[in-house]
C-alpha cells in the first residue's frame, strides 16, 4: 500500500471520494483515507456504462473481507467507462487509489457542482477535524 | 466463587433485575427426572406412535423413506461435528469447513450449477429465498409458479412475500399433471422476476425444463427449478437445461424423516448470481505457509455485516444434515446414485402398472415417472388411506389435504371445486419397498375397492 | 501464574508447531480420494422387471453426465470424515465461551431421544392417529415454553432464531393490519445482532435505531425521541442485551412502545440468563423466540439445525402460522389448518421436530428447579470469569453485574500492537475456543465471553489462566501473538484471497484452470 497522500490536482468530496477533471469527463475514485479505513478490498460493485448517477447518491459498493461500504457520487453525470480491471484485481484500489485504482469515468451533466468540492488542503483539514 | 465475585448469595447476582419483573414462585413445570426416568418417559411417548418405517409406506410428497446407511450416523454422531458452532474460527474449524466445501461441490455436481451455499433450513424456505434473490436481481415484483410446485412450498413463499420479495402468481397443471405451458406463457410478463417449476413436480410429472427456461429467459426472468436430488441421479441436471437457480430438499439423502424436520434445504446458482446467494459460503484459500485451507467467504452478503441492507436474515444453515447428505452421497458415489434412481424408477413403474390394472383406477400423472406419481381412485383417497392402515399400509398422500391450494389449478377443477382432487392419491416408492410388499398392497387395495366398503362418492 | 493449569507452554512455541502439523497430503478432499471402481453402496434386490433404461427414461430427460461423486470404500470414507472431525472443535472438545452463542454441554441422552424410531421414523403426512405421541410431546413443549416465557401460545415451526424473528415480525404486521394500521418502524438498539435489522426489512418494516446509554441499556431519552417520530410498529430487544446487561428500564421501555401502539419482540438469544428468574412476558414483551440450540442444549451441529420456536401473547394467537396444534375434547391431538387470520405457513411441515425432541428432553430432565439453577450458575460463571480478567481487559460496563456473559475490550493491549483478533487466535493455541470478537459493534476491540453453566470451576480457571498468558505474551512476545495460531493444522488463512477469487467447489483436473 502506498503512503498517505492527497494529490493537489484532484478535487475531493466529503464521502472521501476524489475527482479528476478531464475535459467534459470526470474520473472518480476513493481517497487514501477511505481505502485505509476499509482495509483489503476484495470486490468492487460498479454501475454499468450508460447509467445515470446523481451527486450525493451511492453509485456502487466496495467490499473488504468484513465490511461493505457505499461509494457516493461527487458529481452528477452519465457513466462512460468503468475500471474493468478491478473485477480481477480489486486490490488496485488499495495499492494505487489515485491511479490504477480509479473506479468510474463520468460525462458531467452539471459541471457547476465542481464548485462544491474541496481542494486537497481543504480535504486534509476536513480529515483532521473529523 | 461467590466471594470471588463479591456476592453474598446467588440472589445478589440478579439484584439489577427490577423487583417488578423478578419472579418469586417457581415455574409451573414438572419436576426434573433422572436420565433413566426421562428415557422411560420418552419411550412411553414414542411408543404411542406407529412410525412409517414400521409399516409398508408409500408416503412421499417431499419427505422420503430411503435407507440411511450406518456410516452416516457414525459420522454425524462425532462430538467434534455435533457440538461445534458455526466455523467462525477457521483455524480450529477446518473439519466442518472442508465438509461444507465438499457438500457445496456435491450439490453443484448434482444440479449442474456453478455455486452452492452451505445449505438452508429446508426446501420451502430455500425456494422463498430464491424468489427474493430473483426479485433483487431483476428488480421485478412477481414470481410465477407452477401449481406443480409442492403446495406447502408455495404457501411458504406466499407468507414470506407478505413482507419482502416478489408476490406469487400460480398457474395450473394440464391433464397428465405437467405444467400448463400455455397458461405459463400467458402469465409471464414484464414484471416477472422468476418462473418456478418443480422437477419431478408434486404429482411426479416431469416438466419440460428447456421450454420453461426459454419462456422465462425470453421475458427477462430468471428460471428457478425445485429439484429432487435423488431423481438427479437419472434426470438431466437442471443447470444444463437453463436453470439460473436450483433449490430443493435434501432430506432423502441420508436423513431420517423426523416427522418433517430437520431435513436440509439446498440452493445452487450460476456464477452470475454468486454474490447474491443467501447464507453461508465456504471457499478455499491458503494459510500463511501456503497450506490449503477453507474459510467462510463473501460474508459481506450476510446480515451480520450488511444488517438492514441484507437481502436475507439467515445466519445459520443445517450443517449437520448437510454433512449427513455428504456422507450419504459419498457412500453412494458416482455409480450408486444413478443405480438408486433407476431402482426406484423401476419399482415406481411397476407399482403404477399394477395399480392402473385395477378396475376404476386411472392415471393422474402421465408419462415417465421416477419415484412418485398420482392416480385417481374410484373412492375418496383419504378414506382409502384410512381403511388400509389396519392392514399395515400407508397407501400414500391423499391430495385432498391440500385441496384449497389447487383450486382452479388442476384439470376439471373449475367445475368440481375442491372436490376435483378428492380421489387423487400420491404414491412414492423407494428402494425399501419389495416386490412382495407392492404386490400385496395392490391386492389389498383391489380387495378394498371391490368390496365397496369405503365411502361412496 | 501457576503451572497447575495443565497447559503445556512448551508445546506452543512456533518451532515445535511445524512438527505438530500434519503434512498437506493428509488433507485431501473426498473427491481427491476417489478412485474409479471403488464404492460403498449396496441396494436391495430389485424383484420387479428390469426395464431397460431407454424404455424407462426417455433420452430427452435422461442425465447425460453423472454427478462426479466420490468413489470410495466405506473404511476410507469413515477415515476421511474421522480425520476431518479431528480438525474440528466442539463443546465435547473443551471450553467454548463464544459470547451470545451459549455453547453449553449437549447431553447425549438428547441424541438417543431424537433417534427413537417412534420419533425419527415418522413421516409428516402419516394419519394423525399414528402420531399421537409426537403430538403430545410437541403440545407439552409448547406449554412449557409458554410458561418459561410468561406468554400464552407457542408455534414450534421456525427453524432458527432468525426464522423466528421473521415469523414474529410477520405476526406484528398482521396484527396491525387487522386493526387497519400499517406502521413501518421497528425500533432496534445499536447493540442488536445483525439478524434483527435484516429480519425487520424482510418483514416489510424499516429499522429505527436507538442508542445505548452509558450504563449499556436503551437510552430512554433517545427512545422517547424515536417514539415521538411516530409510525411505530414495534421494538426488538434482547434482554439481557448483547452486552450481557439486564436492561433496568425494561418496564418503562415497554410502556413507551405500547403507548405508541407498538408491539415488543423479545430476541431470546440470551434467555439462558433468566430461566425461572424473570419472564419476558412479565417484562412486557408480546412475542418471544427461543433458540433451542442455545438455551435448551440442542447441539449446534457446526451451524445447525437449530429451532426458533416463538411464543405470543393471547391477542396475537389468531395470527400464528398454520398448522396450530390443538387437543380435542376426546384428548386426541390434531393440527388445525382452518385459521382465517393466520399469517400462513413459514416452512414445510411442522418444525425441526428432531431438534424439539431434544429440547423437550432437556426441559423434562431439569424441571423448574433445574432450569433456575442453569441460569444462576451461568450468571455466576460469567461474573467469575469477568473478575478473573478485570485487570487485563477494559470492562466498559465493569461497574455493573454481568448476566450470563460479559463484554470486555482488548484496547489495553493495543499499545503492544495486539488486537482482539490476535487474542482470539492465540487462545486457540491454548486449547480453548475464543470468545466472540468485534461484537457488539459499540465496544471497540470487543471480546464477548459467555462461559455457560456447564463449565466447572477448574475449566473456568483454565480459561482465565489462558487469558493471562496471552496478555503476558502480548507484552513479552507480541510477534508470537500476532502470528498465532501456531499449533493448529493451519496457520492464519488468507480471507482476502478467498473473497477476491472465490473457489467454492472442488476444481476437478479435467475441468482445467478456472473450474467448471
Amino acid at each position: 500500500m502506498a503512503d498517505e497522500s492527497y494529490p493537489q490536482d484532484l478535487r475531493y468530496y466529503k464521502e472521501h471520494d476524489w475527482v479528476r477533471v478531464d475535459g467534459e469527463d470526470a474520473v472518480f475514485g476513493i481517497t487514501w483515507f477511505a481505502q485505509d479505513a476499509l482495509g483489503e478490498i476484495v470486490y468492487a460493485e460498479l454501475p454499468e456504462v450508460g447509467a445515470e448517477i446523481k451527486a450525493g447518491e451511492p453509485y456502487g459498493e466496495l467490499e473488504s473481507v468484513k465490511a461493505v461500504t457505499d461509494v457516493y457520487a461527487p458529481l452528477t453525470g452519465e457513466v462512460v467507462e468503468v475500471n474493468e480491471a478491478l473485477q480481477d484485481e480489486p486490490q488496485r484500489v488499495n495499492e494505487d487509489c489515485y491511479g490504477e485504482g480509479w473506479l468510474i469515468r463520468v460525462r458531467m451533466t452539471a459541471p457547476g457542482e465542481l464548485g462544491d468540492l474541496m481542494e486537497a488542503d481543504a480535504y486534509k483539514r476536513f480529515l483532521d477535524e473529523a | 466463587m461467590l466471594a470471588a465475585v463479591r456476592a453474598a448469595s446467588i440472589g445478589d447476582l440478579f439484584a439489577e433485575i427490577p423487583e417488578e419483573v423478578r419472579r418469586r414462585e417457581p415455574l409451573a413445570l414438572p419436576a426434573g427426572l433422572s436420565e433413566a426416568e426421562v428415557v422411560a418417559e420418552l419411550r412411553r411417548l414414542a411408543g404411542k406412535d406407529v412410525p412409517a418405517t414400521q409399516l409398508v409406506s408409500f408416503l412421499g410428497a417431499g419427505v422420503y423413506d430411503h435407507y440411511v446407511p450406518a456410516a452416516v450416523d457414525a459420522v454425524v454422531s462425532r462430538g467434534e461435528f455435533l457440538t461445534a458452532y458455526t466455523p467462525y474460527q477457521p483455524e480450529r474449524s477446518q473439519g466442518v469447513l472442508q465438509t461444507i466445501f465438499e457438500f457445496q461441490t456435491a450439490v453443484c455436481e448434482l444440479t449442474g450449477m456453478d455455486v452452492s451455499n452451505a445449505s438452508m433450513y429446508d426446501g420451502s424456505t430455500a425456494l422463498a429465498e430464491a424468489s427474493i434473490l430473483a426479485g433483487v436481481q431483476t428488480r421485478r415484483g412477481q414470481v410465477v409458479l407452477s401449481a406443480g410446485v409442492h403446495p406447502e412450498y408455495r404457501q411458504v413463499l406466499a407468507t414470506e412475500s407478505a413482507g419482502y420479495g416478489p408476490r406469487p402468481r400460480t398457474v395450473g397443471v394440464r391433464t397428465g399433471a405437467a405444467t400448463d405451458l400455455d397458461a405459463l406463457a400467458a402469465a409471464v410478463g414484464d414484471d416477472t422476476a422468476a418462473v418456478v417449476v418443480q422437477q419431478p413436480n408434486f404429482f411426479g410429472a416431469l416438466e419440460d425444463l428447456p421450454a420453461v427456461a426459454e419462456l422465462a429467459h425470453a421475458a427477462g426472468a430468471l428460471f428457478i427449478v425445485v429439484a429432487d436430488p435423488v431423481s438427479l441421479g437419472v434426470l438431466e441436471a437442471p443447470g444444463r437445461l437453463g436453470a439460473d437457480i436450483v433449490v430443493g430438499e435434501g432430506q432423502a439423502l441420508g436423513n431420517a424423516m423426523n416427522f418433517g424436520g430437520p431435513g436440509v434445504g439446498y440452493m445452487a446458482v450460476t456464477t452470475k448470481l454468486m454474490r447474491r446467494i443467501p447464507g453461508r459460503l465456504v471457499g478455499e484459500t491458503v494459510d500463511l505457509e501456503g497450506r490449503r485451507g477453507y474459510v467462510l467467504t463473501l460474508q459481506t452478503r450476510e446480515q451480520h455485516i450488511r444488517r438492514e441492507k441484507a437481502t436475507s436474515n439467515i445466519c445459520s444453515n443445517h450443517a449437520l444434515n448437510a454433512l449427513a447428505t455428504l456422507v450419504y452421497l459419498s457412500w453412494l458415489g458416482k455409480d450408486g446414485l444413478p443405480q438408486l434412481g433407476l431402482h426406484c424408477a423401476r419399482k415406481a413403474a411397476y407399482l403404477r402398472e399394477r395399480l392402473l390394472a385395477l378396475p376404476g383406477v386411472a392415471a393422474f400423472t402421465a408419462g415417465t415417472v421416477v419415484r412418485e406419481f398420482a392416480v385417481r381412485l374410484p373412492r375418496p383417497a383419504a378414506d382409502v388411506v384410512e381403511a388400509l392402515v389396519p392392514q399395515g399400509y400407508l397407501a400414500g398422500v391423499a391430495v385432498s389435504r391440500f385441496a384449497g391450494l389447487f383450486a382452479g389449478l388442476v384439470p376439471g377443477g373449475e367445475d368440481a371445486g375442491d372436490a376435483a382432487l378428492d380421489d387423487v392419491l400420491l404414491l412414492a416408492v423407494t428402494e425399501k419397498r419389495t416386490r412382495a410388499e407392492i404386490d400385496a398392497f395392490v391386492a389389498a387395495l383391489g380387495d378394498l375397492l371391490a368390496s365397496g366398503e369405503v365411502g361412496d362418492e | 501464574m501457576s503451572d497447575s493449569t495443565g497447559l503445556r507452554p512448551d508445546l506452543v512455541s512456533r518451532d515445535d508447531a511445524a512438527v505438530c502439523r500434519p503434512p498437506a497430503a493428509d488433507r485431501a478432499t473426498i473427491y481427491e480420494r476417489s478412485r474409479p471402481g471403488r464404492g460403498s453402496w449396496s441396494l436391495p434386490e430389485l424383484g420387479v422387471p428390469e426395464v431397460p433404461v431407454a424404455e424407462l427414461i426417455p433420452e430427452s430427460l435422461r442425465r447425460t453426465r453423472p454427478a462426479r461423486l466420490p468413489e470410495i470404500s466405506e473404511v476410507d470414507l469413515l477415515r476421511h470424515f474421522t480425520g476431518l472431525s479431528a480438525l474440528n472443535y466442539g463443546v465435547d472438545s473443551g471450553s467454548y465461551p463464544l459470547g451470545s452463542c451459549t455453547m453449553k454441554y449437549n447431553p447425549r441422552v438428547n441424541e438417543g431421544a431424537a433417534r427413537l424410531e417412534g420419533f425419527a421414523g415418522l413421516h409428516p403426512y402419516q394419519p394423525e392417529s399414528l402420531v399421537q405421541g409426537a403430538l403430545e410431546l410437541m403440545h407439552e413443549l409448547e406449554r412449557w415454553l409458554a410458561e418459561i416465557s410468561g406468554l400464552h401460545a407457542t408455534t414450534l415451526q421456525p427453524a432458527a432464531g432468525a426464522h423466528g424473528e421473521l415469523t414474529g415480525l410477520l405476526i406484528i404486521r398482521a396484527a396491525h393490519q387487522a386493526e387497519g394500521r400499517a406502521p413501518k418502524r421497528i425500533i432496534i438498539p445499536d447493540t442488536a445482532h445483525g439478524t434483527n435489522p435484516a429480519s425487520v426489512v424482510m418483514g416489510g418494516f424499516v429499522p429505527a435505531p436507538v442508542r445505548s446509554d452509558a450504563r449499556g441499556g436503551v437510552d430512554l431519552d433517545h427512545l422517547r425521541e424515536v417514539v415521538a417520530g411516530g409510525d411505530i410498529a414495534g421494538l426488538m430487544l434482547t434482554n439481557p442485551n448483547t452486552l450481557g446487561l439486564f436492561d433496568e428500564h425494561i418496564t418503562e421501555i415497554a410502556r413507551l412502545v405500547h403507548e405508541a401502539g407498538g408491539l415488543l419482540y423479545y430476541d431470546g438469544a440470551n434467555a439462558n440468563a433468566v430461566l425461572g428468574i424473570s419472564r419476558p412476558g412479565d417484562m412486557g414483551f408480546d412475542i418471544v423466540h427461543f433458540n433451542t440450540h442455545k438455551t435448551f442444549s440442542t447441539p449446534h451441529g457446526g451451524g445447525g439445525p437449530g429451532a426458533g420456536p416463538i411464543v405470543v401473547r393471547d391477542a396475537l394467537v389468531p395470527f400464528l402460522p398454520v398448522p396450530v396444534l390443538e387437543q380435542g375434547e376426546d384428548g386426541r391431538f390434531f393440527f388445525q389448518y382452518d385459521r382465517p387470520h393466520t399469517i400462513g405457513k413459514v416452512r414445510s411441515f411442522y418444525g425441526n421436530f428432531g431438534v424439539l425432541v431434544r429440547a423437550w428432553t432437556y426441559i423434562r430432565s431439569l424441571g423448574a428447579e433445574g432450569l433456575r439453577q442453569v441460569s444462576e450458575t451461568a450468571v455466576l460463571n460469567a461474573n467469575y470469569v469477568m473478575e478473573g480478567v478485570r485487570d487485563l481487559l477494559d470492562l466498559p460496563y465493569g461497574d455493573r453485574r454481568c448476566m450470563h456473559e460479559f463484554v470486555g475490550s482488548a484496547t489495553p493491549l493495543k499499545k503492544d500492537g495486539i488486537r482482539a483478533l490476535d487474542v482470539a487466535k492465540r487462545l486457540l493455541d491454548y486449547g480453548v475456543h475464543p470468545p466472540t470478537t468485534y461484537f457488539p459493534l459499540i465496544v471497540d476491540e470487543a471480546l464477548m465471553v459467555e462461559p455457560t453453566e456447564t463449565e466447572s470451576k477448574d475449566a473456568l480457571d483454565r480459561l482465565v489462566d489462558a487469558f493471562h498468558r496471552v496478555a503476558q505474551e502480548a507484552r513479552d512476545a507480541p510477534d508470537l501473538v500476532r502470528s498465532a495460531p501456531v499449533t493448529l493444522p493451519v496457520r492464519r488463512l488468507d480471507e482476502a484471497r478467498a473473497a477476491r477469487h472465490p473457489v467454492l467447489r472442488e476444481q476437478f483436473p479435467e475441468d482445467g484452470e478456472g473450474g467448471a
